[in-house]
C-alpha cells in the first residue's frame, strides 16, 4: 500500500531522488516505526554521495538508520589499527566499500605465475585483517563489496589473458572474495563486479568526479550500490519477499483466454511475442525453483484460466502455482484470501500485473504489497522486477529450495479444511506424525536459524548463535527440544523449539517458536507434553513460561494461558511470568502420533 | 536560454538540493552567503545542474567560479556550444 505521506521512491526518477533527498530524509524520517539501525561505513573513496542514498532506501524500507563513516581512503586504518571509534559506535553492520582504485599493486606485467598469486593473495590478506579484526572487535556482520573492472584495459583484450593484465587481476581477486564471504557466515558479498556491468564501466565511473571530490562513481553508479545494499540489509532483517502473485492474461501468456480460447493465447516459439511470454514464465519458473512462491490472481473463469497452463508450451504448470485464485471478485480481496491460505503477510507479496487499473487498486488496497509498475512490455516484465531486488537472500539452505513444495502441500491442506466441520476431525484425518526430542547435533544449525527468521510464534524474540546451542547440548541445567511434524500431505521439516534453563527444581522457558506454517495442528501441546516429560527426569516440579511482546508476535499472547499456565505477574524488563505445576501432569495431545526414536547407547 | 530563466532554473535547484522552499537566488549569491552550501552540497548543486541542462562540466571550469552570475554565463556558454 502507498504510504500515507504519499511518498514513493521507486517510482522517483533518479534525478529527482538526487535532487530532492535533503528533504525526502526530512520526510521519509518522519514515518512512524521505524527500526534503528547503525551503519558504518568504511570507504576507499567518498562515500557520503552513497550513504546520502542508502539512507533513503533504508528509510523505504522501515529502517532509522544512523551511520558513522570513515575518513576518505582510511577504511583499512579504521578496522585494523585505530578502531576505537568504530568500536565506540557500535555498529549493527559494516559496510567495507572500497573499489578497483583502492587496489594497491597489481601483479607487474611480464611476471610468472606463482608470482601473480603471491599478488592476488597479498592484496586479499589487506581486506582480510579487515574482516578479522571486525571479527574480534566488534562481531557484527561485514558488507564487503567485490570489484568493478578498472576504468581502462591498458592491454587490451590481453588484459584479462596475461598475469600482467589488471582484468584478470580483478577477477581473480574476486573470485578471491567469493570463496571467503562463503566461508565466514559473518560476511556477506555485495557483488558490485555485476552491478557495475549492468550499468556499464563507461556509464559507472565519472573520472571529473574522482579528481575534484574523490567520488569514484557517476550518481547512476552511487544509486545502483545504495539500493542493492538496501535489499541486503532487507535480506539481512528478513524483510525480504516470498510470493509472486501473477495476473494471467496479457502477463503469463498473451491474449486473453476466455475470448479468444486456449488456440489462441501467445505462449510457445510460433512468435516474438509468444517467445517472449514463453522467457517471462521461466523467469517466473526459475524464482519459484529458488524458493519463491508463485500464485494466481486473475479475473476469469476458473476452469477456463487454469486450461492456460495445460497449453502444451506452456512451461508454468499448475503444481508450480502455489496458490490460485481466478474469479470475477476485486483482486485486492483475492490477494487477502492467499495470504490467508499461504499463512504469509501480504507484505511479503510482489504482484504483477499488466493493467494498470488493476495495479493501482491493489496497490491502493493491500497493506505493504509491492506493485512494480511493469507496464505493458512483456519483454520487459523481469528486468522490472528484478530492479526491485524484492527476493534477495543472504544465504540458502536445503529449506529455501524446497519451500515452494511445503507451500503447495499447506495449499491442498488448507482446502482439505474446509471439508470437515468438526476441526478435531480435520486434524485427525492429516494423520500427522512427530519427532520430538532433545537437540541433537545434526540439528543445530537448522535450530539456529529458527531462533534468528521466527518472529510471530516467538514467545521471547530471543536470537542464538550456534555455538550458544552447541552449548545446550552439554550443559546438563539446560533443556532444549526440538520437534518435527509431517502428515499425509509431505514432511513439515523441523518446526517447532523450546530452550529453557533449571535452576533447582524449576525451569524457565527462555524459548518457545514455532513455524507458522503448522498453526493450530496442536503441535504445541505436543511439544509441551514432551518438555514435561524432559523437564521430570531432571527433577524439575515448575515450568515457568515468559511472554515478551514484539511488534510481530501478538499471535502467541494467550499462549500459556491456552497451555494451562497461571498468570504469575511480570519480571522486571516487562516479560509476562505464567507457571505450571508438572507434578501431576497427564500428556494432552490426542491428534497427533508422536514416533519414539530408537537412542543409541 | 536567458539569464533570468537560468537564475530561475537554478534557484529552483538550489531549493530543492539545500530543502530551503523560501531560498531567492541572485547572481551574487555565493557559498558565503547561502546558508548550507558547504562543499557536500556543492557536488549535489553540481550534479543536479548537470543533469537539469545535459551538461557535463569539465575538470577545472568550475573552480573560478565566484558566484551564481558566473555559473549563469558558464552555463549560457556550454548550452550555446551544444
Amino acid at each position: 500500500m502507498r504510504h500515507p505521506d504519499g511518498i514513493d521512491l521507486s517510482s522517483l526518477p533518479l534525478d529527482d531522488v538526487l535532487a530532492k533527498r535533503k528533504g525526502l530524509r526530512r520526510k521519509l524520517s518522519a514515518r512512524l516505526n521505524l527500526q534503528p539501525l547503525r551503519i558504518a561505513v568504511l570507504g576507499g573513496s567518498t562515500t557520503n554521495e552513497v550513504v546520502d542514498l542508502l539512507e533513503l532506501w533504508l528509510l523505504d524500507a522501515g529502517f532509522a538508520p544512523i551511520f558513522h563513516q570513515s575518513e576518505y581512503g582510511r577504511y583499512h586504518v579504521d578496522a585494523v589499527h585505530d578502531s576505537e571509534a568504530l568500536v565506540e559506535f557500535k555498529p549493527d553492520l559494516i559496510y567495507v566499500h572500497t573499489s578497483v582504485i583502492n587496489i594497491q599493486r597489481f601483479a607487474p606485467v611480464g611476471c610468472s605465475e606463482s608470482e601473480f598469486n603471491e599478488h592476488v593473495k597479498t592484496e586479499f590478506n589487506r581486506f582480510e585483517e579487515i574482516w578479522t579484526s571486525i571479527e574480534v572487535k566488534i562481531g557484527c556482520l561485514v558488507i564487503q563489496n567485490n570489484f568493478e573492472f578498472p576504468p581502462y584495459a591498458i592491454l587490451g583484450n590481453l588484459d584479462a589473458t596475461i598475469s600482467g593484465g589488471h582484468t584478470r587481476f580483478v577477477n581473480a581477486l574476486n573470485n578471491e572474495f567469493s570463496l571467503a564471504a562463503a566461508a565466514r557466515p559473518k560476511l556477506l558479498l555485495q557483488d558490485i563486479c555485476s552491478i557495475s556491468a549492468r550499468i556499464g564501466l563507461n556509464h559507472w565511473f565519472d573520472r571529473e568526479r574522482w579528481f575534484s571530490y574523490k567520488i569514484v562513481t557517476s550518481a547512476e553508479g552511487s544509486n545502483a550500490i545504495a539500493t542493492s545494499l538496501a535489499a541486503i540489509v532487507r535480506g539481512v532483517y528478513g524483510k525480504t519477499r516470498k510470493v509472486l502473485v501473477l495476473d494471467l492474461d496479457n502477463t503469463v501468456w498473451g491474449g486473453v483466454i476466455g475470448d479468444d480460447g486456449i488456440d489462441k493465447i501467445q505462449i510457445g516459439q510460433e512468435t516474438a511475442v509468444a517467445e517472449a511470454y514463453t522467457a517471462f514464465q521461466e523467469y517466473c519458473l526459475s524464482l519459484r525453483n529458488r524458493g519463491i512462491l508463485l500464485a494466481v490472481c486473475s479475473k476469469n473463469d476458473e476452469e477456463i484460466a487454469r486450461q492456460g497452463f495445460e497449453h502444451p508450451d506452456s512451461i508454468l504448470k499448475l503444481e508450480h502455482i502455489s496458490c490460485f485464485k481466478a474469479n470475477w471478485d476485486p483482486k485486492h480481496e483475492n490477494i487477502a484470501a492467499i495470504a490467508r491460505e499461504l499463512n504469509l503477510g501480504t507484505d511479503s507479496f510482489v504482484f504483477v500485473d499488466d493493467n494498470p487499473a488493476e495495479r493501482a487498486i491493489v496497490e491502493g488496497q493491500v497493506q505493504g504489497i509491492a506493485v512494480p509498475n511493469v507496464g505493458s512490455d512483456v519483454a520487459r516484465y523481469a528486468e522490472i522486477i528484478e530492479a526491485g531486488r524484492y527476493f534477495e537472500q543472504i544465504s540458502f539452505s536445503r529449506e529455501d529450495i524446497e519451500r515452494a513444495a511445503l507451500y503447495q502441500e499447506n495449499s491442498e491442506r488448507a482446502i482439505f479444511e474446509t471439508k470437515f466441520a468438526d476441526y478435531g476431525e480435520y486434524l485427525d484425518s492429516l494423520q500427522m506424525t512427530a519427532e520430538i526430542e532433545r537437540f541433537r547435533p545434526i540439528y543445530l544449525e537448522r535450530i539456529t536459524q529458527l531462533t534468528n527468521k521466527t518472529n510471530q510464534f516467538n514467545l521471547t524474540t530471543r536470537r542464538y548463535t550456534l555455538a550458544e546451542i552447541e552449548a545446550v547440548l552439554t550443559d546438563s541445567d539446560s533443556l532444549g527440544i526440538y520437534g518435527k511434524l509431517s502428515d499425509r500431505f509431505g514432511d513439515n521439516g523441523l518446526i517447532s523449539v523450546v530452550l529453557g534453563h533449571r535452576t533447582e527444581n524449576v525451569l524457565d522457558i527462555d524459548l518457545w517458536l514455532m513455524s507458522c506454517r503448522v498453526l493450530k495442528r496442536d503441535m504445541e501441546i505436543a511439544m509441551l507434553d514432551a518438555l514435561v516429560d524432559h523437564a521430570r527426569a531432571m527433577g524439575i516440579t515448575t515450568v515457568r513460561g515468559h511472554y515478551i511482546p514484539t511488534k510481530k508476535n501478538g499471535m502467541v499472547l494467550d499462549h500459556f494461558t491456552k497451555l494451562g499456565f497461571a498468570s504469575v505477574g511480570e519480571s522486571e524488563d516487562g516479560a509476562a511470568i505464567y507457571s505450571l505445576e508438572i507434578t501431576g501432569y497427564s500428556p494432552r495431545n490426542t491428534h497427533i502420533k508422536v514416533m519414539e526414536l530408537v537412542h543409541e547407547q | 536560454m536567458s539569464s533570468e530563466e537560468l537564475l530561475l532554473g537554478l534557484q529552483e535547484i538550489f531549493r530543492d538540493v539545500l530543502d530551503q522552499e523560501d531560498l531567492v537566488l541572485t547572481p551574487q549569491s555565493n557559498a558565503e552567503n547561502v546558508p548550507d552550501w558547504d562543499s557536500l552540497a556543492h557536488v549535489n548543486l553540481v550534479t543536479a545542474i548537470e543533469k537539469k541542462y545535459k551538461v557535463k562540466f569539465a575538470l577545472g571550469e568550475l573552480q573560478d567560479l565566484k558566484n551564481v552570475g558566473d555559473m549563469i554565463e558558464l552555463l549560457q556558454s556550454k548550452l550555446a556550444a551544444k
